[in-house]
């Protein structure tokens, strides 16, 4: 299918008005394609199983831990009181915070007109699926007796017994699950286009049968397009509440409480900025090597990267701004239990978690004001690194620190996690990097149908598809 | 397939936007209903160029959300307020504001799969055969090609008229596809 030129030819563009382009080296319609799909269809490279094997080995591990912890019960976890929420609430926030990133990019930049966002949408919403999987592990095994899970779902059942809707933690079950189908059927309706682009490529009957049946007989029919971007435009209206609903009701599981640190109406907005500045962390994390490793340097470009570091210092900026304002708060209310929590959080014997999150969070995110750092590759891959652990950290502070010592001193006692607590979140990486190797292997990385509309050629008035430059 | 194919209709390619817009714009204006434009990634401005009205997508969403919204409430008041009571913290049975966070989910749930059911209904998708899908060329729709496709169903379709029309619309490859 490659008879055409992978070049196109783009007139150059007046003084002063020149922007530096979405896709790279005037790359056509055709190249696009190629270049996309052949990460599914060229051969297994070796870094691919050098990745895979190792994730499939971490997810048996997760595997082993929850049988384990099925079996025996909570009491293989350091949860203790009056530490009764610890590593397993920390990382279902740390979790569900990362996928935020993916609907922010996939909703939110969509309606804001973000043209950037087409090279890394799909990817960043294929994280977000496997991120909220392996967030909701935790709470259905946080429950104990896992085989009841169920009665969170407002099912009829023998005991003619109703769930109890005016706690929090009802109001998680509800924006989690409808979460994850929303983010899910998001991600396929943006895939079926490239789904028939795999379909019309595909060489052997197995792949054109697959491929085909997802692609559910999509001929790219104008008719269809029409609904098609209607439905895509609505959907992102819906993601948009829903992912601000989304860690704000997480926040609420705590903020609904009496707890000192945790009883505070900042918590909503708060959770909503560092969740997105997580997940930019985790977008960065993936991506950097990926457009390297499948050669995507002219869709994923830097000034992708570029931009990506300054909606990352933007929500680190937020998030900080929080951090300040919850002292400010506690000392203003003039609650001694207050006071005490915050003083507690930064002098307290879990003095360290507090400072790697004010480092990893507040100090780190403050070099992407440079645009040398920000060009630099390698470095944004480690400060991106330091994100995703300074916000594991803040979620460590707040559950860990905000419990340990409780309002009476006779029940305080330190919290340290149990070598199952560690094994299974390391296994949880396993399950997370299994699914997005099978992602990126199976399924286009690259929103392909989205990012041929965002080339100069695309658009009919532009003198590279031989328009006049001129407006209707 | 029988030995004497019933021919679709004409399909003429395209390489590049401009020229399929505006051969979409002298196909609207030549009066044709049973047609379609084929295209890797929608054209900004071709709902006009053929005449398309704004989509219905939007009544399925709306009628999913508003349903949503009622299911949550009426579920979440009838369970706790009237079938089995349970007093928690002296708070009312029911209250709008604990109810609203599970109903305003179910408004984004049941809004989302309003817009994706009315765009594959409004699409009469999933389709397990078109005749568009078995023609060599077409599988440039999803690559790097545009096709105007006129069948043979439209009033005013003609094989030498038709045709004529397609090539005046600047297209150099115009073949017959068979159903």
């Amino acid at each position: 299918m490659s008879e055409v030129a992978t070049q196109i030819k783009v007139p150059p563009v007046p003084a002063g008005l020149e922007r530096e382009p979405l896709v790279n080296n005037n790359r056509s319609f055709g190249w696009i394609s190629d270049r996309v799909s052949l990460i599914t269809e060229g051969k297994t490279p070796k870094w691919w199983w050098a990745a895979f094997v190792p994730s499939i080995i971490l997810l048996g591990l997760l595997g082993a831990m929850l049988f384990y912890q099925i079996n025996t019960g909570v009491g293989v976890w350091g949860n203790h009181h009056p530490t009764m929420w610890g590593w397993d609430i920390i990382n279902f926030v740390w979790w569900i915070g990362i996928g935020h990133a993916g609907t922010l990019i996939s909703a939110i930049l969509f309606l804001l007109r973000q043209r950037w966002r087409t090279a890394v949408n799909r990817a960043a919403e294929a994280m977000t699926i496997f991120a909220v999987m392996c967030a909701g592990i935790y709470p259905a095994m946080h429950v104990g007796r896992v085989w009841f899970d169920w009665w969170l779902f407002p099912i009829p059942t023998y005991q003619g017994l109703w769930p109890q809707f005016r706690s929090p933690l009802m109001w998680d079950v509800f924006a989690v699950s409808t979460y994850f189908t929303v983010s899910l059927l998001f991600w396929y309706v943006g895939l079926i286009p490239d789904l028939a682009m795999m379909r019309d490529r595909a060489k052997t009957k197995i792949k054109q049968f697959f491929y085909g049946l997802f692609a559910l007989g999509w001929t790219g029919s104008n008719r269809h397009w029409s609904n098609y971007e209607k439905a895509y435009l609505i959907l992102a209206g819906l993601s948009t509440p829903l992912v601000l609903s989304v860690h704000s009701i997480v926040s609420l599981d705590f903020a609904v409480s009496q707890l000192p640190g945790w009883h505070t109406t900042i918590f909503p907005p708060y959770f909503v900025a560092g969740a997105v500045f997580s997940g930019f962390g985790m977008v960065l994390t993936l991506l950097i090597p990926l457009r390297s490793m499948c050669h995507l340097e002219d869709i994923i470009t830097m000034r992708h990267i570029d931009v990506m570091c300054k909606v990352t210092l933007a929500t680190g900026c937020i998030v900080s701004y929080a951090y300040i304002m919850e002292f400010i708060i506690a000392w203003y209310s003039g609650s001694a239990m207050e006071k005490f929590h915050f003083m507690n959080r930064a002098l307290g014997p879990m003095w360290w978690g507090w400072v790697m999150m004010m480092g990893c969070n507040m100090v780190v995110p403050q070099l992407f004001w440079f645009k040398k750092i920000r060009r630099n590759l390698v470095v944004v891959f480690i400060l991106s690194i330091f994100v995703n652990i300074g916000m594991w950290f803040e979620r460590f502070v707040i559950v860990v620190v905000g419990l340990y010592r409780e309002f009476l001193p006779s029940s305080w006692d330190y919290y340290k996690p149990t070598w199952v607590d560690i094994c299974t979140y390391l296994g949880t990486f396993g399950l997370f990097f299994t699914l997005f190797l099978l992602f990126m292997r199976f399924l286009p990385m690259i929103a392909v149908s989205e990012v041929k509309g965002v080339t100069p050629q695309a658009d009919p008035h532009h003198p590279a598809a031989g328009g006049n430059g001129g407006h209707h | 397939m029988s030995a004497n194919a019933k021919p679709y209709g004409l399909i003429a390619e395209f390489d590049t936007t401009t020229s399929v817009l505006h051969a979409a714009e002298k196909v609207r204006d030549a009066g044709f209903r049973k047609w379609d434009v084929f295209m890797p990634f929608p054209i900004h401005g071709m709902d006009k160029a053929m005449g398309l009205k704004n989509s219905k997508v939007g009544w399925f969403s709306f009628l999913g959300g508003v349903t949503g919204y009622a299911t949550g409430m009426l579920m979440i008041w009838w369970m706790n307020a009237v079938d089995y009571q349970i007093i928690v913290g002296g708070k009312p049975m029911f209250s709008p504001h604990g109810a609203f966070p599970p109903s305003y989910e179910l408004t984004i749930l049941f809004g989302a799969f309003g817009a994706i059911g009315g765009m594959l209904f409004l699409n009469r998708l999933p389709k397990l055969h078109h005749p568009l899908l078995k023609h060599k060329r077409f599988a440039l729709a999803t690559h790097d090609k545009f096709f105007v496709v006129i069948e043979t169903a439209d009033p005013k379709y003609s094989e030498t008229e038709t045709r004529k029309l397609l090539e005046a619309a600047g297209s150099k490859r115009i073949e017959l596809v068979e159903e």
